[in-house]
């Protein structure tokens, strides 16, 4: 069985009558990196969030299975719970809410929807300090308020954290890599590979062959207007890389 | 995170609009007449066996409020109350002065179980700390029924007892102090409870005397048709201190209740009163029928030089509160606190803040608001803060943040600010944020529920101002705050 098996997937604004998915097919499957590229304002963001359960949006066809089960009935955190993270193209800032309450209070969530115990706090300290060092995550960041006032490639790099600690089924890397210098794209890259195994997948959003240098994909896909134009091995991007989208997008049209 | 997952379940519990506390006890009362009168002061000065000198300060304040108005500058809204409509006292029947708990209705001590205040010693005694133990002024609608821990207080020298207590015991403090703080002139609430209140707590510490434990007053509400003018009197004497917490509850009904109590506070040199309050009263039903209205003057005087008063409210009840616990800060170099976190839902209206009145030299005054506004309600900070002309180098920080869940509230500032110095230095702050859409996601694609979500971020935007409570009240603070949004988003 596929890890993630998106079907005919349409999608609108859920208050506008725009379409932005347009009968997109796509598969992921155990232990495979795909990688998405796609010209801005195809949609890639919002695939991401249709299969994150965005109440923005309102899918009218389609459906997507993760294990094997439609995701797109449950809530949010259901999902959540399921395995799927998504590490935001722009993380959220959360005003007084301190970053290691809420670490734990996603990681607890998710353990009690799957029948375990919270975690014990010792066990959640030095799990939590031991991944933050792994990315290059101060002591004085994890004492600060989610995201505030973090800058742009230390919010990426907390996405990623937090995507270490929930060791999600599968997970979607929108732009991660965006924001982020040298040393910290090595060091978000050398993360995900880190978590590679046989039974998680990944999709990685993004628009440069850089971070695919250091996140090897085992396939390309190109979204283009709401759908998967073309897809291919890990030389497609560097295809992409040298001539841009507009013949691909042109064949398609 | 435990603090998130014990509000979640507090949540769930709950079954009816939210509001646990809302059964009545079948209790036989001795009410009096209905409607307001001089004959009914005279009733109730009459129950207390009041001296002659007390009855006349009631009297006056009775005259005294038939030629006044009721205020109507606050952004409240209510039909007119009928003054005639209502019990000015109603005490438990079986007992109005228990000399032990053994007397005491066990259907009162019931309640209180209920309510989780339990009210025997040996029961607060099992399994609590010495310096956790917190001594309990209860007080069921018109009467204080019971006090406890009096007689280990008292070692120390520490006067805490009911107010018609201490009208026996004490006359001579009472006498001193009542009145001192908020004149029976002071406005139509305060003067009409100064016409008819009927019990409350009165707290004495002698001087250089650390109170050795939490004092705390417990007030419910239960007759149907009756208002409460509970009057409090705090005072600490030179170098003294002490820490003291009010709650409150009522049942659900459809009716309005009235709520008028008065608080005085008075801290003498280098003297400090810590005051924390948690207000549920039972706030109506989400379409706004029933409720308390909280018309409360509290207000306190630091009128020794050093001294400091420091208020700590969490509002979520009442259908609604006007209130404005203030510091007039008399003695050099005295300081006044305000922290408030003061939520509504549903349709509840607030009217709070705080008066900081700048008297003294090199005085200091800091207000943190914290208001949330969720279902239709409408939250207001009022605050005054002002410098007199001797009041030199007056310091003030002011920090107004209001927080909107949904497109139905409303939040609303008013600061108003008065300085007669030049030395004086007022500095304001005021932000209003929404709980967004953003945020929420962001939690629930971690794995928090709605609910969860809410609540830490609430418990986010309030986390200063929760830290000023008493330890043993944070958490419960903190639950109350979710219970009472429970049903604001989605
Ligand atoms: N909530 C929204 N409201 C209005 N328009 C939206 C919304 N979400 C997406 N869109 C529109 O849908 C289209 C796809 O947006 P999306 O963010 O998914 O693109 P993207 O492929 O992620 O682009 P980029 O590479 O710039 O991140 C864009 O035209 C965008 O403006
Ligand atoms: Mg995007």
């Amino acid at each position: 069985m596929s890890l993630l098996e998106i079907k005919n997937l349409t999608a609108k604004l859920a208050d506008e009558d725009k379409q932005i998915l347009n009968g997109l097919n796509l598969t992921v499957e155990k232990g495979q990196v795909a990688a998405i590229m796609g010209p801005n304002g195809s949609g890639k963001s919002t695939l991401s969030y249709v299969l994150a359960g965005r109440e923005d949006y309102e899918v009218t066809d389609g459906e997507a299975l993760l294990d094997g089960e439609n995701i797109l009935d449950l809530s949010p955190d259901e999902r959540a719970a399921k395995g799927l993270f998504l590490a935001f193209q722009y993380p959220i800032e959360i005003p007084g809410v301190g970053q290691m309450t809420f670490l734990k209070a996603a990681v607890n969530a998710q353990r009690r929807k799957n029948g375990l115990d919270d975690m014990p706090t010792p066990e959640f300290m030095k799990l939590v300090n031991g991944r933050a060092k792994e990315l290059g995550i101060s002591p004085d960041m994890l004492r600060r308020s989610v995201n505030v006032g973090f800058s742009g490639g230390e919010k990426k790099r907390n996405e990623s954290l937090q995507m270490a600690l929930l060791q999600p089924k599968l997970a979607i890397l929108d732009e991660t890599d965006s924001g982020l210098d040298i040393d910290a794209l090595k060091i978000v890259a050398d993360g995900v590979n880190a978590m590679r195994s046989p039974d998680r997948g990944f999709v990685v959003i993004t628009h440069y062959q850089r971070l695919l240098d250091y996140i090897k994909p085992d396939v390309v896909h190109v979204l283009s207007a709401g759908r998967i134009i073309k897809s291919g091995g890990a030389e497609l991007a560097l295809e992409l890389e040298a001539n841009g989208y507009a013949d691909i997008v042109g064949k398609a049209a | 995170m435990p603090a998130v997952q014990e509000t979640v379940e507090q949540v769930r519990a709950i079954d009816v609009d939210q509001y646990k506390y809302g059964f009545s006890t079948e209790i036989e009362m001795e009410l009096a007449p209905k409607g307001l009168s001089e004959d009914i002061v005279r009733y109730i000065s009459a129950r207390k066996n009041e001296p002659a000198w007390m009855l006349e300060w009631r009297l006056d304040a009775y005259r005294r409020w038939l030629t006044m108005r009721e205020p109507d500058w606050a952004r409240v809204d209510y039909p007119q109350i009928d003054f005639q409509d209502m019990y000015y006292y109603a005490a438990p029947k079986s007992n109005a002065a228990p000399k032990s708990l053994d007397e005491i209705d066990p259907a009162i001590l019931e309640t209180y179980k209920k309510l989780g205040i339990p009210l025997r010693e040996q029961e607060i005694l099992a399994g609590v700390a010495p310096e956790n133990r917190i001594a309990v002024d209860a007080v069921f609608d018109s009467v204080s029924v019971v006090t406890t821990f009096k007689e280990e207080l008292k070692k120390s020298g520490v006067i805490f007892s009911s107010i018609s207590e201490a009208l026996h015991e004490h006359p001579e403090l009472v006498k001193q102090y009542i009145g001192s703080v908020v004149p029976t002139t002071d406005n139509y609430y305060a003067t009409l409870n100064a016409a008819v209140f009927s019990d409350g707590s009165f707290v004495y510490i002698p001087p250089g005397v650390r109170c050795p434990m939490e004092l705390s007053t417990y007030f419910r509400i239960n007759e149907q048709k009756t208002g409460q003018f509970e009057r409090t009197l705090i005072i600490a004497d030179k170098g003294s201190y002490v820490s003291y917490l009010e709650g409150c509850t009522a049942p659900m009904r459809d009716e309005n209740q009235l709520h008028a109590a008065v608080v005085e506070l008075i801290a003498h040199d280098d003297a400090e009163i810590k005051y924390s309050t948690v207000q549920n009263w039972y706030p109506g039903d989400s379409q706004g029928k029933g409720g308390i209205y909280n018309f409360v003057t509290k207000r306190g005087d630091c009128r020794g030089a050093r001294s400091k008063i420091s208020w700590t409210q969490v509002e979520t009840g009442s259908a609604i509160t006007w209130k404005y616990p203030s510091c007039i800060l008399r003695g050099d170099d005295s300081q006044g606190e305000f922290y408030s976190i003061a939520v509504s839902n549903g349709a509840q209206q607030v009217d709070s803040g705080t008066k900081m009145i700048h008297l003294g030299k090199n005085t200091r005054s800091r207000i943190i608001s914290k208001g949330i506004s969720a279902g239709r309600s409408q939250n207001t900070y009022r605050g005054l803060v002002s410098a007199h002309r001797r009041a030199t180098n007056a310091k003030n920080f002011t920090n107004c943040d209001s927080l909107l869940i949904g497109n139905a509230c409303g939040a609303h500032t008013v600061p108003y600010i008065e300085s007669k110095t030049a030395s004086a230095v007022f500095e304001h702050e005021a932000t209003t944020s929404k709980v967004s859409e953003d945020q929420m996601f962001y939690c629930m694609q971690r794995g928090l529920t709605q609910e969860e979500a809410i609540a830490l971020i609430v418990n986010g935007f309030v986390k200063d101002v929760l830290q000023q409570l008493p330890m043993e009240f944070m958490v419960e603070a903190q639950k109350l705050i979710a219970i009472s949004l429970e049903g604001s988003v989605g």
